[in-house]
């Protein structure tokens, strides 16, 4: 018997706790095989977030920190202003990236720093429960908007990608989801590119990326990947928002 | 003979900054210390070091959380509103056990407060500051060439011990020019040793992990007590104070930073006219130098606290001397300083005239 499949080297053996669905799983399985497969694992130093994915410190198998909500670009700053050999990647959340920490992104972003941040759009506070994210659809139910997201009283959401896509500093910005098999090559394709970014010196580079919260949601992890094809994906658009790689050509 | 130069207080914390060995700072400016990260960012410049005008106080102690986590020496400065800014990531380097230098310049408070200085931080700089159990380690100069020396100490004592240290000045300090001696060799960054703890990639080592938290049932509490077991050490061992004419006093004066300045021209004068008066320092606010205290409460009979601010280290006195004495006060708040004679006028007044 040939074994075909295993736990990526990039990640620790340590059982994950996520929910039946979520996303997270996928794109750490997605880091893990990226941080061997671009040999970076030795020198990689990640940042994990307050939310669910705090735990990514348990995770992940390289050095690891846990800074402040929403802090993770300043803490990545300060790595990889210290140690430059140092491959940086802060993944965050939403309520960590897109509503407490929104100065440390836009102002790494804006100085080009040159580290690879992992933003994951899920529409939703997920670790305390359910509560209304700055990306929250609008109309979409929390816990916290109990009928629907409420424009006229509780603003629009944030689009992350378009709004740092208005800066000059930003090497890379794409939005990616996984959903579908498709979409989560096209993850592994970006994050791949965002790493090497880093590791070429380019600077700052961010994939977004739509990522599932049944249970935040209140749906099947099966609803959930097609609320992401038929809703989700609609007012946050796939694709490349800044590739100052092709510009250049 | 040492290289001695005519400095401004602010001027002379990033000389000293530089001679420990510090490579990285990250600041955001803020009025009385602005001259720090002006000459930080040329000097740094010139050293290959690492200056970061950062968007907010927040980020900079963020950075340092990373810098010094990644093992190398980090100092940002700040004064009071900024500072209270930096405390969540003060209490996140206090719970993950990352030493870094924090500089206040104090300024009035509370809120924007004003730009004179002040020490009204004492409560904040001594008790944490943050939120949970944690105390930072906090050394008070008193002159330009303290300013210049401290920083290697506080680095050593921070690395030493593993906890953020700061070091409260104020804007009067910050402001003043005086002579300066570069009193020690610089140290060459290269060459401090690297931590066992640090953040650097796991090539030919286990990977590390650098956090304040963990939520399995009872682990939090024993981190706490163990860092508390640190603190009993650095208790008995860090307490620094500078006394005069403490022993046959019959007031003795307790003032740090400016007003220690002040207050020993007011000892001066006092002596002049024949009145038993000491001066006790406390350079390290915490830990506070209670030993001593609980000394000289045992044979003098009244302490005055001399504090710009409506009193707060006098708290501590009243720890120290387990209320043995008479603790008297004169502050001024709000960006007042006192003057000799108007501490002197308390003195005669608690003494009863001159002898």
């Amino acid at each position: 018997m040939k074994k075909v499949f295993s736990r990526p080297g990039g990640l620790t053996d340590t059982l994950m706790r996520y929910c039946p669905g979520c996303g997270h799983g996928i794109v750490h399985r997605i880091i893990g095989e990226l941080l061997v497969e671009l040999n970076i694992r030795e020198k990689a130093v990640g940042i994990a977030p307050v939310g669910c994915s705090v735990f990514a410190d348990e995770y992940f198998n390289c050095d690891m920190i846990q800074p402040p909500h929403g802090r993770g670009p300043a803490v990545s700053t300060g790595i990889k202003r210290a140690r430059p050999d140092c491959i940086v990647f802060s993944y965050q959340g939403d309520g960590d990236l897109a509503s407490i920490g929104t100065a440390e992104i836009i102002h790494a972003a804006a100085r080009n720093e040159n580290i690879t941040v992992v933003f994951i759009n899920n529409a939703i506070f997920g670790m305390t429960g359910g509560q209304m994210a700055p990306t929250t659809l609008p109309g979409m139910r929390s816990t916290t908007s109990v009928k629907g997201r409420d424009i006229k009283k509780q603003g629009y959401p944030m689009k992350i990608c378009e709004m740092l896509a208005s800066l000059d500093g930003p090497y890379y910005l794409e939005r990616c989801a996984v959903d579908i098999p498709k979409n989560v090559v096209k993850t592994k394709k970006a994050l791949k590119k965002a790493f090497n970014n880093q590791i070429n010196g380019n600077g700052f580079s961010l994939v977004e990326i739509l990522s599932m919260c049944p249970t935040g949601w209140g749906q099947t992890p099966v609803q959930s990947k097609r609320w992401i094809q038929e809703t989700m994906s609609k007012y946050y658009p796939l694709g490349t928002y800044r590739d100052q790689s092709k510009e250049a050509e | 003979m040492a290289d001695k130069r005519l400095m401004y207080g602010n001027h002379a914390i990033v000389e000293g900054v530089l001679a420990a060995g510090c490579r990285f700072f990250a600041g955001y400016p803020i009025t009385p210390q602005n001259e720090i990260p002006e000459l930080m960012s040329i000097r740094m410049n010139e050293e290959g070091g690492v200056f970061i005008q950062t968007e907010s106080e927040i980020a900079a102690i963020n950075m340092l959380f990373g810098a010094a986590a990644a093992g190398k020496r980090a100092m940002t400065s700040s004064s009071s509103p900024g500072i209270s800014l930096m405390q969540e990531g003060i209490s996140y380097l206090a719970g993950a056990d990352i030493p870094v230098l924090v500089v206040n310049v104090v300024r009035g408070g509370p809120g924007l407060g004003n730009i004179a200085p002040a020490q009204s931080d004492y409560y904040q700089a001594t008790r944490g500051g943050g939120h949970g159990d944690y105390f930072t380690i906090t050394l008070a100069p008193n002159s330009a060439q303290d300013l210049y020396e401290f920083p290697k100490l506080a680095f050593d004592l921070a690395e030493q011990y593993r906890t953020p240290a700061l070091l409260l000045a104020d804007g009067l300090l910050g402001q003043m020019m005086e002579p300066v001696e570069f009193s020690f060799k610089p140290i060459d960054p290269e060459s401090l040793p690297e931590k066992e703890w640090a953040l650097s990639g796991c090539s030919g080592r286990e990977r590390r992990v650098v956090r304040s938290y963990d939520l399995k049932p009872g682990k939090l509490e024993e981190m706490n007590v163990r860092r508390f077991e640190k603190y009993d050490i650095i208790r008995k061992k860090e307490q620094r104070f500078k006394a005069e004419y403490c022993n046959d006093a019959d007031l003795i004066i307790v003032a740090y930073g400016t007003c220690s300045r002040v207050s020993g021209a007011a000892m001066r004068m006092a002596r002049d006219k024949g009145l038993k008066v000491g001066l006790l320092r406390p350079v390290t606010l915490w830990p506070f130098p209670t030993d001593v205290f609980a000394d000289l409460s045992k044979s003098t009979e009244n302490f005055l606290v001399v504090e710009m601010s409506c009193g707060q280290m006098i708290d501590d006195v009243k720890l120290a001397t387990e209320c043995r004495s008479k603790i008297h006060f004169h502050g001024r708040p709000g960006g007042g300083v006192p003057t000799p004679p108007e501490i002197y006028e308390k003195i005669e007044k608690i003494l009863g005239g001159a002898k």
